[in-house]
C-alpha cells in the first residue's frame, strides 16, 4: 500500500494533461459539484461537502480540507461517453437524387476522468454492457470508451441517498480504475492511499512521489474501507428484481404517478439510462441533413409513440416501465441491475420519490392491499 | 482503462449495414388502395451499395427519407433482382413524406433486422396465417415461400381481414391464391358494400372454421394487437399449443438495434428480439395494460 500527499493530486491532474490527456474532474459551479475540466487542485471542491435527502441537495463548506468529502452530483461521466446529443451521420444530396453517408464528426478526446466514484465505475460497466457487449457496438461510445484514464476515489462519506453498499458496487473502488485514491483525513493527518489498477496507473503513481504507508496509515484508510457502508442513507432490497416482476399490475404505480410529474430528472441524472431519440436535422437548401441523437426517457410520452397514440399513455405506466427495467429486466437484457446505487435520482427527483422505498413498499404489500 | 470487447454474435444486418442509411432507388411503385394511403415500393441498392443479407420472412429495414427522417417497416416480397419490397401505410409525418414518392427517387435503407417467421419449424405441418389489415404484408414472404417449396407444408391457410373491399392489399395475388387448390385463402371486411358477397365480420370467425390438423399445426399472425390476441386465444380453443402460435409486434423503434431503448416490451428488445415472438413470450404485454 502507497500513500501520496494531497498535493500529488495537482501534480497527477498537470501530468496528465501534460501527458495530452483532458481531464474532466469534480468542480463547484451553480451551487452543485459538476464535472468539468479541471486544471489543477484549485478547480476541485476542496472543503466542500454535499448534504442530500429526497428532493433536496445543497452545498456546505467542512471544517477540513478535504479533497473528496462529497459524493455524487447531477452530473455522470455518462455526459461524456453518451453525450446528451451526438450527430451519427451527416448526409448531402447529390445531383442524380441519391445521397452520401459520413459518420458525424465524434470529437474524441483523449480523456482523464479525475474522482469516479465506486458506483460510477460499475455505471461504465453497465454501459460498456449496453454499447459494446452488443451484435453491434455503438462507434461513438468505443471511441470515446476507449483511451480512458480512470483515476477512482474510494468514499469515505457516502450521502444521504446512497445504497451502492446493497447494490453491491462501493462504496470502496475495487476494479476498473487505472488508479484509485482513499482519502484519510482528521486533526493529524492527511494524506491519500493510492492504488494501481493498470499498468498506465502503475507508471502514473510512480511520477507523483508514492512512499509506503505505514502500519497506522494502513490502518487508517482500513478503517475508512470498514466505515464507509455504515454510513449509507438508504438501502435496496436484495430481491429487488423478484418483487418487481410480481408487481406488474400493483396499485402502488398509480399512487406514485400521483406524486411523479414525469419530468424525467431521474433518467437525466442516472449514469446508467440510455435511452435516446435521433432526430433528422435538415438545412435550409435540402442538400445537407444530419442525423442527430439526444438523450430521451421513458418518462416522455413520444417514448412509447405509435400510430393511435402512446402506448404508455398513462405516468405510472411510464414509471412501471423505469423502475422495472432499471431494477428487473435489465438483469434479463444484460445480465446485471441497472441500478448502481449512487442515488441521484433520489436527490433530484422534484418531489422526492426514493426508488428505494418504492421496492421496499411494494415488497411490503405484495398484493397491494394496504 | 478500455473494456474487453465483446465480439458481435452472428447478427442480422452486419454492423457495417447496420447504423448508417444507404442510398435505395425506388425501382417501382404500386398502390393498392383506392385512398393511396398504402403503397409498396420496390427498392434496388444504388451502385456502390453492398447489399446486407436477404431479408428473411418477418424481418424489417428501416427506411429513410433524406431531410425527413426513418421508420422500420416490414419486409413484404423480395425479388429475383436483389430487390426489396416494403409496403407502407402513410400514417406519420416520414410515411406520408414517402406517399408521393415516384420510381427513380432514392431513399435510405439499412437492415435486416429483427427475428424471422419460424418456416423451418413450420416444416411438415399445417400453417395457418392470420393476417389483419396492414398485418398481411409482413406475412406475404411466408406465403411466397410456402408456395415455393409447397410440398414442406400441409395445409396452407390464409385467413386475411382488411375494413372493406377496397382496403384489401395485392387484390391481384390475393386473386391468384384464391384459385389455387393447395392454398385454403378466406377473406372478411368489417364493412362490405353492395357488391362484396363475401364474409362480413372479425378475423377470427375464418379461424374458428378450422380446415387445419390441431395437432400439427402452426400458426402466424400479425395485426392490431386486439386481433392477434383474440386470434392465439380462437386458436388456443381450437386445440393449438401456445407456443406454436408466432405473433409480430409493433413498437416505437429509432435504432433497430437495441440501443434506444424505445421498443422494449418487459425484457424484450422488439427490434432485436422480435418483432416475431412465439406467443407465450408476449402474452403478459396482451393482458397488462400498457406494459
Amino acid at each position: 500500500m502507497e500513500v501520496i500527499a494531497p498535493q500529488a493530486v495537482d501534480t497527477l491532474i498537470r501530468l496528465l494533461a501534460g501527458d495530452g490527456y483532458e481531464v474532466v474532474g469534480p468542480t463547484r459551479r451553480d451551487g452543485a459539484i459538476v464535472y468539468d475540466r479541471v486544471g489543477g487542485l484549485d478547480d476541485l471542491p476542496v472543503g466542500w461537502t454535499d448534504e442530500q435527502a429526497p428532493g433536496h441537495y445543497r452545498l456546505r463548506e467542512r471544517d477540513d480540507q478535504a479533497l473528496f468529502g462529497y459524493v455524487v452530483g447531477p452530473h455522470s461521466w455518462k455526459k461524456y461517453l453518451f453525450p446528451p446529443e451526438d450527430t451519427l451521420f451527416r448526409l448531402t444530396r447529390q445531383p442524380d437524387g441519391s445521397f452520401v453517408t459520413e459518420p458525424g464528426i465524434s470529437e474524441a478526446p483523449r480523456r482523464a476522468f479525475i474522482g469516479m466514484r465506486a458506483c460510477e465505475l460499475a455505471a461504465i460497466d453497465v454501459q460498456d454492457r449496453v454499447f459494446l457487449d452488443q451484435a453491434v457496438q455503438d462507434r461513438g461510445y468505443a471511441a470515446r470508451r476507449q483511451d480512458l484514464f480512470m483515476v477512482a476515489v474510494s468514499c469515505a462519506e457516502p450521502g444521504g441517498t446512497c445504497f451502492c453498499a446493497s447494490m453491491d458496487t462501493g462504496p470502496r473502488a475495487r476494479e476498473g480504475f487505472d488508479l484509485a485514491l482513499t482519502e484519510v483525513i482528521d486533526a493529524t493527518q492527511h494524506f491519500l492511499v493510492a492504488e494501481a489498477g493498470s499498468e498506465a496507473g502503475r507508471a502514473m503513481l510512480d511520477r507523483l512521489d508514492p512512499r509506503p504507508a505505514s502500519d497506522a496509515e494502513q490502518a487508517a484508510a482500513e478503517r475508512v474501507w470498514a466505515e464507509a457502508p455504515e454510513k449509507m442513507g438508504r438501502q435496496m432490497p436484495a430481491d429487488a428484481r423478484e418483487v418487481l416482476n410480481r408487481a406488474l399490475e400493483h396499485p402502488r404505480w398509480e399512487e406514485t404517478a400521483e406524486r411523479c410529474l414525469s419530468c424525467s430528472n431521474c433518467t437525466l441524472v442516472c449514469p446508467t439510462c440510455f435511452c435516446s431519440q435521433v432526430e433528422e436535422v435538415p438545412d435550409l437548401e435540402g442538400q445537407r441533413s444530419e442525423r442527430v441523437r439526444r438523450w430521451d426517457s421513458c418518462f416522455n410520452q413520444e417514448h412509447s409513440h405509435l400510430v393511435g397514440g402512446a402506448h404508455r399513455d398513462s405516468v405510472a405506466a411510464r414509471y412501471r416501465q423505469w423502475i422495472t427495467h432499471k431494477l428487473a429486466t435489465w438483469h434479463d437484457q444484460f445480465g446485471t441491475s441497472g441500478c448502481v446505487g449512487c442515488g441521484r435520482c433520489i436527490t433530484w427527483c422534484p418531489v422526492g420519490i426514493d426508488i428505494t422505498e418504492e421496492v421496499t413498499a411494494v415488497r411490503r404489500d405484495p398484493e397491494g392491499r394496504a | 482503462m478500455a473494456p474487453d470487447t465483446v465480439q458481435p454474435p452472428p447478427g442480422s444486418a452486419l454492423p457495417e449495414q447496420a447504423m448508417a442509411p444507404q442510398p435505395w432507388r425506388i425501382h417501382s411503385v404500386r398502390r393498392d388502395v383506392a385512398s393511396n394511403e398504402v403503397f409498396s415500393w420496390e427498392l434496388r441498392p444504388e451502385p456502390g451499395v453492398e447489399p446486407g443479407p436477404l431479408p428473411a420472412p418477418g424481418q424489417f429495414n428501416m427506411l429513410y427519407l433524406f431531410g425527413v427522417g426513418e421508420v422500420p417497416i416490414s419486409v413484404s416480397a423480395t425479388t429475383a433482382e436483389g430487390g426489396v419490397v416494403h409496403t407502407t401505410r402513410a400514417v406519420g409525418s416520414v410515411t406520408r413524406a414517402m406517399q408521393g414518392l415516384e420510381p427513380g427517387a432514392v431513399v435510405g435503407l439499412r437492415g435486416p433486422f429483427g427475428s424471422q417467421w419460424p418456416l423451418e419449424q413450420a416444416k411438415g405441418r399445417d400453417l395457418v396465417l392470420v393476417a389483419g389489415g396492414i398485418g398481411l404484408a409482413p406475412l406475404r414472404p411466408v406465403i411466397h415461400a410456402a408456395l415455393e417449396r409447397r410440398s414442406d407444408f400441409g395445409r396452407v391457410v390464409v385467413c386475411y381481414g382488411a375494413r372493406s373491399p377496397g382496403d384489401m392489399l395485392f387484390r391481384d395475388e390475393l386473386d391468384a391464391w384464391d384459385r389455387r387448390d393447395d392454398l385454403d385463402l378466406r377473406i372478411t371486411v368489417d364493412r362490405g358494400t353492395a357488391a362484396w358477397r363475401g364474409d362480413v365480420g372479425v378475423v377470427t370467425q375464418l379461424v374458428e372454421r378450422g380446415g387445419f390438423d390441431r395437432r400439427n399445426t402452426l400458426a402466424m399472425t400479425c395485426g392490431p394487437e386486439v386481433m392477434m390476441r383474440f386470434t392465439a386465444a380462437t386458436l388456443e380453443r381450437r386445440g393449438l399449443k401456445p407456443e406454436d402460435i408466432f405473433v409480430s409486434m409493433e413498437r416505437n423503434m429509432r435504432c433497430a438495434v437495441g440501443f434506444c431503448g424505445h421498443c422494449q416490451i418487459g425484457p424484450h428488445f422488439v427490434c432485436r428480439d422480435g418483432p416475431v415472438f412465439p406467443y407465450p413470450v408476449m402474452e403478459p404485454a396482451f393482458r397488462i395494460r400498457e406494459l
